[in-house]
């Protein structure tokens, strides 16, 4: 069964016909080819596949398409300046070397905007809580939890 | 002059596409006309297969093949090969019996692929799967390697189910030791059975053109080359040439991708069949089965003392779990890397290492980050902790009693150690981690309710194996020499091949920084290019913690002629002896003069040569190089851990976790550092939350992150890390590797702590807090 999906994907609004049974990555990686986003497990563990959703963090694996029917999509290609400049958290993330093989980084990075908005300066312990979803094999967490407590705080407009 | 490049923590070149979403993993190649295929795997771990019904699927819509073990049978697909040849204690080669790479008669593991389905769409290839029939006589299973030899067997090839048994070192010599000592430690234990879990999962896309009669496969691989020979020249008997294999962004490796899965050839096939490209992509759940997982000895070993302390002799006996197939490089782990470790840090006479191999009904083991060098280190280390604590010795003065501190060293397990300082790193640890202050730390912890441990561990690691005819003589089946080329374009910017692949180490920016710095240039103008046969000319690519002694050398060598031509090209431009040419970091110099030509000016000539000299010298500034190294390198370290054990639950925590490392020179400290907390996390990982376990029909009960426990942010601490520095001896650089010295040195340094914890002589791994509260209450 074929089903007409709308909604806006980093401020463009796009729709397609897809099966009912199709995941919100799958539209986002296979018919829009926003292959930031990834797929690290099926089930709901690792959180590479993370977008925001109306400014919320989810795991786009989790819900199918039709759930975010009118939904504001911001996926890891929507997050930088239009003229390239990375955003803060990005920037931190840079900065802080939070990031090694790059598979796990979208969905941290996505994690973190939201984060970030309810704790303008993070504790570790806090920064370690907000991470029981996103699993990164590579950094040991280490410079994560350095980038996000970072970034947080420069989004907040502080040193 | 600019500030050296060498020692500075530069942000990484690959961060921006990696942080914007433009990084290209596999599963991101979207080839025109793609089709998809699914796996049928076996839900058993060992079954006859009766029949294959395949007419449903078949059927079934927008299906376009369903292949089995038979298909490629006749069309003489052969099986997968094994890269290290073990001989055994009795001079026979070891039992190599067929991987074939869609099942043949038997199935001999969970996740062992049957048949594969390839539709239109990934939800048809998938639909397709769940018709076909598959109609199994299930057999007895064997999971435990301590029992597989009384086991019914697995393979024809090898009836009491062990692949070799091999033994290094004089057993008489080592027994008439042991007779003597004043002292015997000894520990049995296991190392537990671990899963790599690279959080991309591993994924194939192949076509074919009829046009070029060649294939291209973009595959998630350490090693496209590799990939590309074993299954040209081993498996599909493809010309060499008309296969390109290309290994883009890879979502971390650990080891376990480097092998050559029956997935990469059963799409290359394919993709032939049907003149189309053919699309893989594994679930998690198929990794979990399917991708090779490490470690997984039984182990008893022995420390034999004098009552000084000083060791006198070590007697290790290790049953290593194969799993189900020889994996490519699985029988040199236990045994090449393993035994020839054991001298550690330490003085050590004499040792003897037996290692029986067997098969089981187990998915295949073969390298994971550390490979054999963490499963020595944790028979070492555990060993010398607990004889201290059994001699009532400190744990670090034991260790310095029998330190190394003349070099070169042989050790008795066939390893020459070229340089290190062992002391530097213990003392530096030992400050770092405040030691001293470590018995009011413990008080303090017992007033909250809490045991607080303390555990060493002082490791030892080699690196990029080699001399590859050394290595040969030993069985190995290929070479272990890196190449690398160094292409100047005629404005003077540069472009780099290297045989090394990154997939999260940072080569796009470390190898930039090392030719940068010696060519004078700024980082922008130097681009690293790996992991495409087509454009690098070969390449060994990267685990064992190579990437920079081997593939970083053979880089510095095609710089070495590079600007050996250089200095020709300005010996003509600036009229002078080429003799009198001095260079330095970008600049050709006429000795003592001011006079000079900047690379730039030179590359220009090179390649607009008006004024050149074309009677004796070729036009153009491109070379590369093969190096082969001379000797391993030898990183070591010492760490040091403090953990505190909940009494009422038995839930540990790391409250300190303090690693001095020793990786010679350093190029960019930052990445240095980052690969150290993800070794560490990962070793850290082994001791207390990762617990491969099969039930005893073989089914694999932690097969998903929800049952298998990588570890989250929560469970592991800020690092404090610190190194020192004693440079490699045998290559220019001075460099070691530090890839794996993290997972090498942590369960170690981490069951030590618990034991000394808990006050008990050992704990099996991974101690969860029911493990943990177990041996409290057992011991009480």
């Amino acid at each position: 069964m074929s089903v007409k999906v709308s909604m806006k994907v980093n401020g463009k609004p796009v729709s397609a016909d897809l099966e009912a049974r199709t995941l919100l990555v799958t539209l986002i990686r296979e018919q829009l080819r926003l292959t930031g986003t990834h797929v690290g497990c099926d089930t709901a563990q690792c959180g590479a596949c993370t977008v925001l959703m109306n400014g919320k963090a989810i795991k786009s694996c989790s819900i199918v398409a039709m759930q975010a029917e009118g939904a504001d999509i911001l996926t890891i290609e929507g997050v930088a300046k239009p003229d390239g400049t990375l955003h803060p958290m990005q920037a931190a993330f840079k900065e802080n070397h939070g990031l090694q093989c790059g598979f796990c980084t979208p969905g941290m990075v996505m994690n973190a905007l939201d984060f970030a908005k309810s704790h303008p300066d993070p504790t570790e312990e806090e920064v370690r809580d907000s991470l029981e979803g996103n699993l990164c094999r590579c950094t040991g967490y280490h410079n994560i939890v350095k980038s996000i407590m970072a970034g947080a705080r420069a989004m907040a407009g502080k040193p | 002059m600019t500030a050296s490049l060498i020692g500075a923590r530069i942000e990484r070149k690959e961060d921006y596409r990696f942080l914007t979403g433009a990084g290209m993993y596999t599963d991101d190649v979207a080839l025109p006309g793609q089709a998809y295929a699914a796996f049928v795997r076996s839900p058993h771990a060992h079954a006859r297969i009766k029949k294959i019904a395949l007419d449903q699927a078949k059927k079934s819509p927008a299906v376009l093949a369903v292949y089995t073990g038979a298909d490629l049978a006749a069309a003489k697909v052969g099986g997968l090969p094994c890269g290290w040849l073990i001989t055994d204690v009795n001079g026979q080669p070891m039992k190599e019996p067929p991987y074939p790479p869609l099942a043949q008669g038997k199935v001999r593991h969970v996740g062992e692929r049957v048949a594969v389905v390839i539709a239109e769409s990934l939800d048809q290839a998938r639909d397709a799967a769940e018709l076909v029939e598959v109609d199994y006589e299930v057999l007895p299973a064997v999971v435990d390697p301590a029992k597989a030899k009384g086991a019914p067997a697995i393979h024809e090839a090898a009836p009491d189910n062990a692949c070799y048994v091999w033994a290094l070192g004089d057993k008489a010599a080592v027994d008439s030791a042991f007779a003597k000592a004043a002292h015997v430690t000894k520990l049995d234990f296991v190392n537990n059975r671990l899963i790599p879990n690279a959080i991309e999962p591993r994924a194939a896309n192949a076509t074919y053109s009829r046009a070029e009669a060649g294939y291209t496969l973009y595959v998630a691989s350490q090693n496209p080359h590799v990939e590309r020979l074993l299954m040209t020249a081993f498996v599909l008997g493809l010309p060499e040439n008309k296969v390109r294999v290309v290994a883009p962004d890879v979502g971390g490796g650990f080891g376990s991708k480097i092998y050559l899965y029956p997935e990469d050839v059963v799409v290359t096939w394919a993709a032939k069949q049907l003149n189309r490209a053919v699309k893989w992509t594994a679930e998690r759940t198929e990794s979990f089965v399917s991708d090779a997982h490490g470690r997984d000895h039984v182990t008893t070993a022995e420390l034999a003392l004098d009552r000084d302390g000083k060791f006198l002799a070590m007697r290790v006996r290790t049953t290593a779990n194969l799993g189900a197939y020889l994996s490519t490089f699985a029988s040199c782990i236990p045994t090449i890397l393993y035994a020839t470790l054991l001298a550690g840090q330490y003085t050590t006479p004499l040792i003897y290492c037996e290692v029986t191999a067997v098969f089981t009904n187990t998915t295949p083991v073969d390298a994971y980050r550390g490979a054999g060098r963490p499963e020595a280190t944790y028979v070492v280390e555990r060993l010398v902790e607990t004889a201290a604590r059994e001699m009532k010795l400190d744990p670090a003065g034991i260790r310095r009693k029998n330190f190394i501190r003349q070099f070169p060293y042989q050790t008795p397990v066939a390893l020459c150690y070229d340089t290190g300082n062992y002391e530097a790193t213990l003392d530096a640890v030992m400050k770092m981690a405040d030691v001293s202050g470590f018995k009011q730390r413990k008080e303090e912890s017992l007033r909250k309710g809490k045991l607080r441990g303390l555990g060493y561990a002082c490791y030892i690691e080699a690196c990029g194996i080699a001399p590859s005819n050394v290595a040969g003589s030993l069985g190995a089946r290929a070479g272990l020499f890196e190449a690398g080329e160094i292409r100047v374009h005629p404005t003077g910017t540069v472009t780099v091949f290297t045989g090394s692949h990154s997939h999260g180490q940072g080569h796009e920016t470390t190898f930039a920084q090392v030719v940068a710095d010696r060519l004078g240039l700024p980082m922008e103008s130097v681009d690293i290019v790996h992991g495409d046969t087509s454009k690098v000319l070969f390449g060994m690519g990267t685990y064992g913690s190579r990437s920079i002694a081997v593939g970083g050398t053979a880089i510095v060598k095609a710089l070495d002629k590079i600007i050996a031509k250089g200095r020709k090209i300005a010996a003509h431009l600036l009229e002078a002896a080429e003799a009198d040419i001095e260079y330095d970091r970008g600049v050709f110099k006429v000795a003592g003069t001011d006079k000079h030509k900047t690379f730039g000016e030179v590359a220009f000539a090179a390649y607009v040569p008006h004024n050149y000299p074309l009677d004796k010298l070729e036009p153009g500034l491109n070379e590369n190089a093969f190096y082969d190294p001379a000797n391993f390198t030898f990183p070591a370290g010492s760490y040091v851990c403090e953990v505190e054990v909940d009494r009422d639950t038995g839930a540990t925590q790391i409250v300190a976790f303090t690693a001095v490392d020793d990786f010679g020179k350093i190029i960019n400290p930052m990445i240095v550092e980052g690969q150290v907390h993800g070794g560490l996390a990962q070793g850290i990982g082994q001791a207390l939350t990762e617990g491969c376990r099969y039930d005893s029909t073989g089914q694999l009960v932690t097969g998903s992150f929800s049952d298998y426990a990588i570890p989250r942010a929560a469970d592991v601490p800020l690092f404090k890390l610190d190194t020192r520095e004693t440079p490699c001896t045998h290559n220019p650089l001075g460099v070691k590797g530090c890839g794996e010295a993290g997972a090498i040195g942590a369960p170690a340094a981490v069951m030590n702590a618990i034991t000394d914890a808990l006050g008990v002589k050992d704990i099996p791994m991974p101690a969860t807090a029911q493990t943990v509260w177990r041996s409290m209450h057992k011991a009480a």
